[in-house]
């Protein structure tokens, strides 16, 4: 039976592969929504790890941790430098890192931290970031790039870069007299931080001296006379703590949600991080439903062709019929069919699905931080397409219960 | 009880209807064939020619009386167990030869043994399938270059020759054919009739011939007319 379905199909090349296409675009879209969805929030869930708390100005989790790692948005205000340096010399924390924020650089996101930010801030399974060129800044006007933004703006090492004020990059909130050396660029991690610009504290209190409440003050001071001020900041949007012991972090983390001298929020990154995504997951839902509906448009649309050609296939059923084929074998025959058509069809979706995916790796792992990893279907990959096969096997036992009726009604000696 | 011995088509006392039709479409009283006889239906439009093969070939199954081949009363059969009787025991050779478009010469001719273990093994006995129906098709002057093609390909004569050898293969003891010669020539027609008769005579199939040219019937021993159904009534004479 397979040999005889196998060659009926080749027959009606035509019809089957417009239907295989169908299905093979179906099942790539299938396919391609579930590996974007697991890959961003793979990508999403890495982006810190083995930070305890993430602390800032009183404001909601979702906001400070779109600000603090994500560099969406902005702060409601800043913590002190005196509260900070209050947290950060505690016993029972290991290590903090500041974050600074408010300037950017042609569209991207600019931050102050300290050197403790190369050692301490991880991502994905406990990585460190790591340099691709050159060192750590050392200098106050020194800066290390994400790998997005060396490779977006074509910056090498020894390049200098202008710093705007604000997230506007207008000729008149330029830091033009205070340029900065691109002294190193981190390894591409995946990240926002490959869309970050890095500087010290230092560097964004050196850019700031001569304004004054977020505008120019009347006093210009180039980069060497800013150098000659005290450049240790007054505040800092926001600081990861890592604990000694993560036993400590909820009894922190009430003592600074508490702290009477500075209202502060302090957040949990993991749990935070799935609370946002339980805020976004509908929108993946509803590319679901609407990647299934792309499925049933392809399963009826195999279906109409399979309808199509049972009145041209009436004789060859008839014949089939006269040398003895069962009934049980002319639903086989358009069952077997099916298959093979539904499984050429997901073979093609998954080659299609792969080819894509190394096609756009690069650019998707630049632009949206989701690297799109040739690996192996995973075990709701395979169930999908065997979901596929079986509703298209469903859906095939219509027109295989039609020509099966339609077999016994025209008998032997059709005449067409 | 009646006595079938040597019978291998007996018709008794068949009537056949339509579910919620008054009339009978086929009303035959009696027709008994032995082995190797050959008969001759005759019937104009209308008169169920087409409904008493599918009658012979359990297809369908009588509304009253009694379809007998071989001794098996075919109306007693669960309808996957007739498929197979008709698989095992019946050939058929359609109007236009019906080959399947798809398949080659040799897959054509061998297909009729995929749905027959009975007509398999008979084909198997000294060779293979495939040797088989090389040998039969030989034997009916298929040339070996032909095997391989596409039936599109071949002529209507060397297809009407492949049809029969479809038919033949697996020795079937009965052997039906409809209207094979409406579509052909006066020659064609007469080279074709003489093909059946040597190869049905060769084998001892029993052959039932259903066309509605009277001049046919004269090359057979025995003839039936069907009349076209009248009143609601359509009957053998």
């Amino acid at each position: 039976m397979l040999m005889i379905a196998l060659k009926s199909a080749r027959f009606r090349r035509t019809s089957i592969v417009l239907t295989v296409i169908a299905i093979a675009i179906s099942a790539t879209l299938l396919l391609g929504v579930d590996k974007i969805r697991k890959e961003s929030r793979a990508s999403f869930f890495n982006t810190v790890s083995q930070t305890d708390l993430i602390v800032g100005a009183r404001s909601s989790p979702t906001n400070l941790l779109l600000y603090s790692v994500f560099r969406i948005g902005n702060a409601t205000n800043n913590v002190s430098w005196e509260t900070y340096q209050s947290f950060a010399e505690r016993d029972e924390v290991a290590w903090t890192v500041p974050i600074s924020l408010g300037d950017s650089h042609r569209g991207f996101r600019v931050m102050g931290t300290s050197s403790d930010y190369f050692d301490f801030y991880s991502f994905g399974n406990k990585k460190n970031l790591t340099l691709d060129e050159g060192t750590r800044f050392d200098g106050v006007y020194d800066t290390v790039l994400g790998a997005d933004v060396a490779d977006d703006l074509g910056y090498e090492i020894g390049d200098e870069i202008i710093i705007s004020h604000g997230l506007t990059s207008a000729d008149f909130a330029d830091h033009d007299d205070k340029p900065f050396t691109v002294v190193g660029i981190f390894d591409r991690t995946g990240t926002p931080v490959d869309r970050t610009v890095h500087v010290s504290l230092a560097g964004i209190e050196a850019i700031h001296v001569d304004f004054q409440d977020g505008a120019r003050s009347g006093v210009q001071l180039d980069a060497e006379q800013a150098l000659q001020f005290d450049l240790t900041p007054t505040s800092i949007t926001a600081f990861m703590i890592g604990l000694e012991n993560r036993a400590q972090t909820f009894t922190l983390q009430r003592e600074i949600n508490e702290f009477q001298a500075e209202p502060m929020s302090a957040i949990l990154p993991g749990a935070t991080l799935s609370d946002f995504w339980r805020t976004i997951s509908p929108v993946e839902q509803v590319l679901f439903v609407i990647s299934g509906f792309v499925l049933l448009a392809g399963l009826l649309g195999m279906l109409t062709t399979i309808l199509s050609t049972l009145n041209e296939r009436r004789r060859e059923i008839a014949v089939l019929r006269a040398i003895g084929a069962r009934g049980r074998h002319i639903v086989m025959l358009i069952v077997l069919e099916t298959l093979l058509v539904v499984t050429a069809g997901c073979a093609l979706g998954v080659a299609a699905l792969y080819a894509l995916m190394a096609a756009a790796r690069s650019t998707v792992a630049r632009r949206y931080g989701v690297d799109l990893a040739a690996t192996g279907l995973d075990s709701t990959q395979l169930g999908i397409i065997g979901g596929v096969i079986a509703a298209a096997v469903v859906v095939s036992l219509i027109p295989a219960f039609i020509a099966y009726r339609r077999s016994i009604q025209d008998g032997l000696s059709l005449k067409v | 009880m009646t006595d079938h011995a040597g019978e291998v088509v007996g018709l008794d006392a068949v009537r056949f209807r339509w579910p919620g039709q008054s009339s009978d479409i086929v009303s035959i009283d009696e027709l008994h064939l032995g082995a190797g006889e050959h008969l001759f239906v005759r019937g104009s439009s209308g008169s169920g020619k087409t409904t008493l093969l599918n009658l012979l070939c359990g297809i369908h199954v009588p509304s009253s009386g009694t379809v007998r081949l071989l001794g098996t009363d075919l109306a007693r059969l669960a309808p996957g167990h007739r498929d197979r009787f008709r698989a095992d025991h019946v050939g058929v050779v359609f109007q236009q030869f019906n080959l399947l478009p798809y398949l080659s010469t040799l897959e054509n001719v061998t297909l009729a043994c995929a749905f027959s273990g009975r007509k398999k093994q008979r084909a198997t006995e000294t060779s293979k399938v495939d040797d088989t129906a090389r040998r039969l098709l030989s034997d009916l002057n298929i040339g070996s270059e032909l095997l391989g093609a596409s039936v599109n390909k071949l002529s209507v004569g060397q297809q009407q020759r492949v049809a029969v050898a479809r038919a033949l293969i697996g020795g079937p003891e009965i052997l039906i054919a409809d209207e094979p010669t409406s579509a052909l020539d006066a020659d064609n027609r007469d080279r074709f009739m003489n093909l059946l008769f040597r190869e049905s005579e060769a084998r001892g199939c029993t052959l039932i011939f259903v066309s509605h040219d009277p001049e046919l019937a004269g090359r057979f021993e025995r003839a039936i007319e069907l009349d076209p159904v009248i009143d609601g009534v359509g009957s053998a004479s």
